[in-house]
Formats: C-alpha cells, structure tokens, sequence
C-alpha cells in the first residue's frame, strides 16, 4: 500500500516536528567537543608514520619534560592477558611490539593546553624499525606476503592456507555444477571494491575522567554507550558497572561509531594526571587514518542465466581485507550478495584477509554493499547478453515470503516483490533520455538487527510521560519513538518526551546501529508503556471498586470495557496521575528483552546518469530510491533515510576510496581529496516508501537505515555501461577510469 | 529432549568432519549449542565468539529459546550491522 | 609564546579573550567565548561546519587566526536567532526534517543565511553551488535545499 493514501494511526505516520531540532538549529546541542569540565586536561596521540614497523625503543623524557604536561601513557599502562576481540581492540587502541598501520597509536600525551598536547605529542621519540607491508587484498593473499601476525588463522581457516587469513568461509545449498550445466549463458567475471570511511562530518571526541578507585565517567559522541563502556573496561581492566558512560548528540556514525579508538586513552592519561579529566578531539586525518573505514574486496562471481532470465546456479568467492585484524565483513557480504535471488543451487566461500590498514569498524550494511555491486552489477550484465529487461529478471527470480534465502533459512515478511512492482510503475523510468545519457537499475537488502533493548517510561505528575532509551539519536528516532509512544497512550506528541541516557540508568541497550532503534528501542517504548497502561487501569478499577478486567485504555484515559461493567466517566491521564501519591505512588512501565520478529529491508534503485566523453565525469541527473520500510512511523525520517544512503553509496561508486603510496601510508586523508559527494554533486532523490508490515512490531516497522547504500554501487555501474558501452568492475569509477574504459571500447 | 537438525554455515564443515548438517538431541538453543560442541569440540571456539541462531528465519540471541524437530536451525555469523 | 589580548565583537557583544597565536577563530569562538554552536569537522577549510561571517563576509572560521578577529565583527549560529523568534531559514529546515545529526547544519545555516543576504531569489542549482562548500553526509542534500528554498520564498514574500 502506498504511502499517504491510508492511514489508520493518529498520530503514527505524521510528521511533527523533532523534538531536538529546535538545539540542532540553533547550535546549542552538545556534541562529544562541546564538553569542558574543571581541571580539564588536553589529550594528543602519538602514531606511526610507518604501515608496519618493530617498535624498537619509545622515549617519552622530552614530552614529559614539558611545562603543561600531566602524563604520557604507552602500552606499558595497559593490563596484559587479554585475548579474543578484547585483545584485538586493545592492540588496536595502542600498538604493542609492532606498529600495524599508517596512524597506529603508540603512545598519548595529556597536558594543560590542546597546544602543549600537541607539542608534547612530537617530543615523544619513538625508534622503530621499518618492515615489509602489504594493503591490497590480493596482495595481502598471496602465500608469500608480509605477514601481518603469527598464528591469526583461527579453526575455520584450512590447513596450509596463506598465512593472512584469518577466517574462512564455505556455505551453500545444491548441485551448482549441474545448475551452470542447464543454463543457457553462464558468465564469470571478478569485481573490485575500494576502502571507503564511513564519513561522519563530527570527529570522534570523549572527555573521560579516571579514578585510582577505579571509578570513572565518559562523555563521549557515540552510537553505543554500553558498547563503550564493555569495551573500555575490558581493554583497561576496570569494573563494568564503575565506568559511567554518557552519549553526547552524535554528529553521524553510520557503524563508525559503535566501538573504540582514542577512548580508553583518555581514561588511561586520565587517571595517571591524577584523575584530572582528559578530552581527546581527533582531527579529520586522525579520523580518516586511524578509525575505522569499511573493508575493500575482490570478489568472484559466476552466475547461470537461462534465455527466459531464470537463474539455475550462482556462485562467489570473495576476498576482503578489513585491516591488521580479523573481522572484515566477509560474511554478510556473502549472506546478502544473492539474497534477493530465489536460488535452488549456490555456492558460497569468503576469505577474511589480514593488511597493513586500520581496524575495520561497520559501515552502513557492512558487506552488503560490496556484495551487491558485484552480483547485481553481473546480472545487469547478463540481461543485457541475452536482451532482457533488469527489473523483470529481478521480478522473475525474486524471493517472497516463506522463501529459502541464498544464506539457508527461510525468509520471514518480506518486500521485494512490491518495491519491484512500485520500480516498474514509476514514471522516472519513462524520462527520455539523450546522448551520453544511461539507466541503471540495482537492488539490495540488509536483515535489520535486534539486539539487547531496555527501555524505561514513567508519567510523570501532570500526566505527560518521560521515556528514557539507550539508542543515541542519529536519524530522527526521538520523534518515532515519541509517537508510537503518544500514540498507545492516546496522548499528544507534545506529551511525551524521549531523553537518550546514560549507562547508569538503564540496563544493557546494543548501540543504535543494524538499524534497530526504531525497531527494537520503539517495540520496548511500547511495551513499556504497555505496563504503565495496566497500572493506570488498575488504579481507575480500585477507585471505582470493579475488577481490573473490567478497565480497558482508550483516548488517553481509562474506561469501563463494556456496559455491564458500570457506569464511569473515563478516568484521563492527567486525573490519574495527578493523584499516583495517594493512590499507590508512581507510575512508570520496563521492558527488556532481545526483541524477537526483525522485519528485513528490500531496497531497489533507478538512477540516471550523463557521462562527459571529454573528461569521463559522471553526473547524476535522476535518482529514486524505492524501499520497504514495513511502517513508516514518521516519513520525513525515513525519507531521509533512504536520501543518505544514495548519498553514501553515490560517493562510494564515484569517488571515495583510500589511497595508498608505496610505503604504505595514506595519501588522501582530509576532505580535499577524499572526496564526498558535495550538494552540487546531486539532484533531487526521489524516493518511494513501500509499506509491507512487519508482522513482529507492534507498529509494522522494519529497520530502513541501511538497505539504501547497497544499490547504487551497482546501479550507477549498470547506468554507466547504458550510457557509454562500457563496463566498470572496479571502484571507485572516477573520472580518469571512467575516460579510460570509454577508450578502449572505442579502440 | 528431541533430535533436532542444525544447519552449519561456513568452514564449521571441516570441524564436524565435512557434514553441513549436524544432528544433536537438544531441547533449547543453550542445549543445542553445547551437543554440538561435545558431539564436535573444534567448533566450540568459534561458537564461543559469537553465533546467531536462526529458527525459521528467526534470529536468537537466547540459550533458552525452546527448539523442537519441526524448526528449521540454522547457526549464521553474527549479525550486527553498522 | 605568549597570548594575544583580542577585543572583538560576536553577535554584537563586545568580547575579549586570550589567543596563543597559532589558536584559529574557531578554537577561540569554542574554547574562549563559550560559542560551541560552530563546529570543526576537518580543520582545512574543506567541510563548512565552522562557517562564521567575518564583518559579514562568509569565512570558514579554522582558516581565520584569533587574534585576526581584533576589531571585527562576528556573527555566529548563536547570533541566528534572539531565541524566542527563530530565523525563517531555522524553522524551516525543522519543517522540512532538513537534518538528521544535526551537525554541519548550524555551518550550512550561516551560509544560507549568507547566500540568502547576496541574492534573495535562487535558483536549486544557485542553492547547490552555494553550499557545495558545506558537506553533510547524512541527508543527500535534498531535504537542505528545499528547505532554502522556502524559506527564501517566505524571506521575499514578507520583503514585499
């Protein structure tokens, strides 16, 4: 059903205005650099120049030296003994024996003045000793690479395997030899993506206060407080509950921000000044060199097509780097590559390769992108082999409901069928269009999270309601949680306030990512408020002196479920709470749980492009996003959603990338050469809210965050080919490879 | 307790000498885990890292999700998102 | 190196503070005058979230020393509104949802506002080129651009 056309909420569905948005705009909205405290030193951090290095000797008597300085930290102040991901995460935080990558921290300076910090920063002398380095994927597989560490392969990874990977994978269903048998054009070809960062405009920044007790406080910009806090605590040997963590408003995380870099430094330089509060703003380098950007991968792809479009077999083998630890997204690249594709055999293997380059963190649908870029770009291929329309191959092999994925199980409520229905109607297919001018279609998929949810409401006396949530608000949730939240109550949307808190007040909530807030954060909203509902009910029963069967809730007020129950006015919300002291005390409703019923996200896109046969530039002319969003509780944020992803995505295929010289260190790590799409890059998006409701929220919601920076990758790639004759399989497709493969089909 | 079929996902194949599919009595995901383990004690340390549980389509997070031998299970990486 | 004693003015108070020669109008404006509306997302010129006017010329406030600020005069997000009346361009981009983190708009707001003094009628594409110098990374721009536009349209109609 479209958008807009029904609508049987109140207040679900519309679109107030966000309650923050009045601080957003006017500046006063504090972000993790916006905090000072009494006493406040300034953190700097000391990082390898080198992308992979013996670190012979550090000497930090000249930084300690100078006047301002409180402390310096190195790996020395770190607990030992720590192993799995916690170890992984504090060789990451600060480099042990060996500097791994170009901006490897490997020592921290904490002194009166941001100035001071810096100066301190450079009089640390640190002798290392350069050894080989390696940072392409391919590279980084072969048997004789450098390698990046003794011993990562864990017990997935076959014997003899190179000694880089440090994961395999192997999964599949059928005969795929006999699928590629009965095809009638079978095509093979090897797609490569490049290492983007996720981009955030807001640096990562903390101010974190460390005791000698052991108790300490954080304000930090982050997706995921108690992620934070898990991780900081495990990596400096600290008492969980002790480190109190408080998300400030986050200037974009897009997955970026859901783990740590520079945050246990400042709670280590911390607590060696002394216990004087510490804050660590990373500039942009900083950021681009050593956080977290999204792995780069080679991928094979094998598809079997017969004439009709039908696919009988797939398979691929994809190769990704995710830095100098394990943990590239290999594996949901591979769940999603074909996960729109009813398959009856495929086959799927993924290796997760060590290299010289930072830690990997999430980046919107982590893999997915990758995937799809690969095996929507080689259908789109294959269709125009065998002369057929994209969008019906797509609708031909499409799965539904019940379905068995490409990734084994079964699919629960989903999408496809209708966003492709809604891509075929749309009238930007039918713009005309001119020389140098093409169309692509691509489509994607994320599964969309759940994850540990605990959420806590109360009314408060005049009968308003608070909700507390441990979802930072990126996207606008604020304003979905809000409504469904003034929408069970039957309350207005001013009533209600949502305030993001911290660690302390709530029990554990995973971050705002896997785009569950609206999902799993809302679903526990509503179900807690569920509880303050029958509380308030049972109070209107006790007052009236009937059974508390007999009180039902609707309009914001409790009322008699039936005639024969008696004759009451309804009891509102204000009355009740107004008298909650007398009547038993407060009212307040809790839910925590791993919510079940994750609805997926079935994504397509239609851009058109105009290629410059001169200088090989592409412009967007036309851009639709038509996703599944299952309900959209408020449209403007699902909107805005779906407009961001294309975004990232467009940026992605077109530009982003990180460049590497021959010693292994960043070349492009500022804005002026990693290139993100600017406002006059883009046209208007277009975008189309499917509604397939997901039968496991309360509301109908399905995650939409991250299914929107999957297609274009691939969609942009087939417009390119519509409009020029030529196939680009490596990312990104600037303008210098884009003038090149024009050429050489001309040559 | 019932015999339930769990389908494996990846290079767990070499751990449970090259079966895809690995049958174990278990009443719960938390009972179906450890027989896996005991019945295949290579797999315990990737376990321990971290696995979904998908019945049905249905991912879970919880040991004590009851399973019976109608489910459809299947142990999937991890899933998280960004 | 010793501080610089600045007396300037921002939003049209008389301000004074300290700036070590090397800090940038960005780090005074945060760390000196307790403005932490503007924001640094690059620290080279290259992002627009520290858009300033400086004696009403658009600047992008980490390529302006502090102690360049002596005797001018500032307008910052803070200075945008009175903060009971918002400036059409604020309410709409509420209205429009033309943020999402909210981060680079207090940057693109000033610039709007910039564009909107300069030429008070123009065109998407006039609108786009403006603000190319503002990156955003979460909206895709659209929402932005609408909303500038409206509020362009209000700012004329109430001029006329």
């Amino acid at each position: 059903m479209a958008k807009d056309e029904f609508n049987e909420f109140k207040l679900v569905g519309t679109r107030p205005d966000r309650p923050d948005g009045l601080d957003k705009v006017t500046g006063r909205a504090r972000y993790g650099a916006d905090i000072s405290a009494p006493g406040m030193l300034w953190g700097a951090v000391v990082r390898s120049p080198h992308a992979h290095a013996r670190i012979v000797r550090i000497d930090t008597s000249r930084a300690e030296a100078l006047d301002g300085v409180k402390a310096v930290v190195t790996r020395a102040d770190f607990p030992e003994g720590l192993t799995g991901e916690d170890w992984n995460l504090q060789e990451n935080t600060m480099a042990g024996e060996r500097a791994l990558y170009d901006g490897h921290a490997v020592a921290a300076v904490a002194a009166t003045s941001k100035l001071i910090a810096e100066d301190a920063a450079r009089l640390v002398e640190v002798e290392y000793e350069i050894l080989p380095h390696v940072t392409d994927v391919d590279d980084a597989i072969r048997p004789d690479a450098p390698v990046i560490r003794e011993g990562a392969a864990d017990a997935t990874v076959p014997e003899g395997s190179p000694p880089n990977v440090a994961r395999y994978m192997e999964f599949g269903f059928g005969d795929v030899d006999a699928g590629f048998a009965e095809a009638d054009l079978v095509m093979e070809k090897t797609y490569k993506t490049e290492a983007t960062h996720q981009g955030y405009i807001e640096p990562h920044a903390c101010l974190g206060q460390l005791g000698e007790d052991g108790k300490g406080d954080m304000w930090v910009c982050t997706q995921g407080q108690w992620f934070i806090r898990k991780m900081c605590t495990a990596v400096l040997g600290l008492e969980t509950a002790q480190l109190r963590v408080t998300p400030s408003e986050i200037g974009g995380g897009f997955g970026g921000k859901t783990t740590i870099f520079m945050e246990p430094l400042s709670l280590a330089l911390s607590r060696k000044a002394g216990g004087r509060p510490v804050k660590i703003v990373m500039s942009r380098s900083e950021v681009l060199r050593a956080t977290g950007p999204t792995a780069s991968a080679s991928m094979d792809v094998k598809i079997g097509m017969k004439k009709d479009g039908a696919i009988t077999a797939a398979r691929a083998e994809f190769r990704m780097q995710g830095g100098a630890f394990p943990g590239a997204p290999v594996d949901m690249a591979l769940y999603c590559a074909f996960a729109g594709y009813k398959l009856s055999a495929v086959q799927h293997i993924g290796y997760d390769v060590l290299a010289n380059r930072p830690k990997c963190a999430a980046y919107r649908a982590p893999g997915s992108p990758m995937g799809a870029f690969a095996v929507e770009s080689l259908v789109d291929e294959m269709c125009r082999e065998l002369a057929l329309d994209p969008i019906e191959v797509r609708q031909k092999n499409a799965v539904k409901t019940g379905d068995k994925a490409s990734y084994g199980p079964k699919f629960g409520s989903i999408g496809l069928v209708e966003v492709l229905d809604a891509v075929k109607d749309h009238p930007n297919l039918a713009a005309p269009l001119g020389p140098n001018q093409g169309r692509g279609v691509a489509a994607g998929y994320w599964f969309n999270h759940n994850g540990e949810t605990s959420v806590s409401m109360a009314i408060s006396e005049d009968g308003t309601a608070q909700v507390s949530v441990g979802t930072p608000d990126i996207g606008g949730s604020r304003a979905s949680i809000a409504l469904m939240v003034a929408e069970t109550l039957g309350i207005s949307y001013d009533d209600v306030r949502v305030n993001v808190v911290e660690t302390g007040a709530l029990g554990v909530n995973e971050p705002t990512h896997g785009s569950r807030a609206t999902f799993a954060t809302g679903k526990a909203a509503v179900e807690a408020t569920g509880h303050a509902i029958r509380e308030m009910c049972r109070r209107a029963a006790r007052e009236w002196g009937i059974d508390e069967e007999a009180v039902e809730w609707a309009d914001g007020a409790a009322q008699p479920a039936g005639p024969n129950a008696g004759k009451f006015p309804p009891m509102t919300i204000k009355e009740i709470a107004g008298k909650m002291g007398g009547t038993g005390g407060p009212i307040s409703g809790h839910h925590e749980s791993v919510p079940d019923g994750v609805g997926a996200s079935f994504g397509a896109h239609v851009v058109d492009i105009e290629v410059d046969p001169e200088t090989g530039r592409v412009t967007i002319l036309r851009y639709l996003v038509v996703q599944d969003a299952g309900r959209a509780i408020h449209p403007s944020y699902v909107e805005g959603q779906y407009q961001g992803g294309a975004a990232q995505g467009i940026g992605w295929a077109l530009n982003e990338e990180y460049i590497y010289d021959d010693m292994g260190r960043l070349q492009n790590p500022i804005f002026l050469d990693y290139r993100v799409p600017v406002a006059s890059d883009l046209p208007m998006i277009d975008t189309v809210i499917v509604e397939v409701p997901n039968p496991g929220h309360p509301y109908g919601v399905r995650g939409v965050g991250e299914t929107g920076i999957t297609p274009p990758l691939p969609a942009i790639a087939n417009a390119i080919e519509a409009a020029t004759g030529a196939r680009l399989r490596d990312l990104p497709m600037n303008p210098p490879k884009v003038l090149a493969a024009i050429k050489a089909v001309k040559a | 307790m019932a015999t339930v079929k769990v389908h494996l996902w990846s290079g767990l194949r070499r751990l449970t000498d090259g079966a895809d599919v690995v049958t174990v009595d278990a009443a719960t995901v938390g009972e179906m885990l450890d027989a896996l383990v005991t019945a295949h004690p290579g797999v315990g340390p990737v376990i321990e890292a971290g696995v979904s549980v998908v019945i049905d389509g249905e991912m879970t997070t919880s040991r004590h999700t009851g399973i019976s031998p109608d489910n459809e299970i299947y142990l999937m990486q991890r899933l998280k998102g960004g | 190196m010793s501080k610089i004693h600045v007396t300037t003015k921002v939003n049209g108070d008389a301000v004074e503070f300290l700036a070590d020669p090397r800090e940038t109008l960005l780090d005074c404006l945060r760390d000196h005058v307790g403005l932490t509306g503007s924001k640094e997302g690059c620290g080279t010129g290259d992002c627009g979230a520290c858009s300033v006017t400086l004696d009403g010329t658009l600047v992008c406030s980490c390529l302006v020393l502090g102690v360049e600020a002596e005797g001018r005069d500032i307008a910052t997000i803070e200075g945008m509104s009175d903060g009971h009346d918002l400036h059409p361009l604020q309410r709409k981009f509420i209205e429009h949802a033309a943020l999402q983190c909210g981060f680079c708009t207090p940057g693109i707001l000033v610039a709007a506002k910039a564009l909107l003094e300069e030429n008070p009628d123009p065109t998407e594409e006039e609108v786009r080129y403006w603000l190319a110098g503002n990156l955003c990374r979460c909206t895709g721009y659209d929402k932005i651009v609408r909303a500038v536009l409206d509020a362009a349209a209000e700012m004329r109609k109430e001029a006329a």
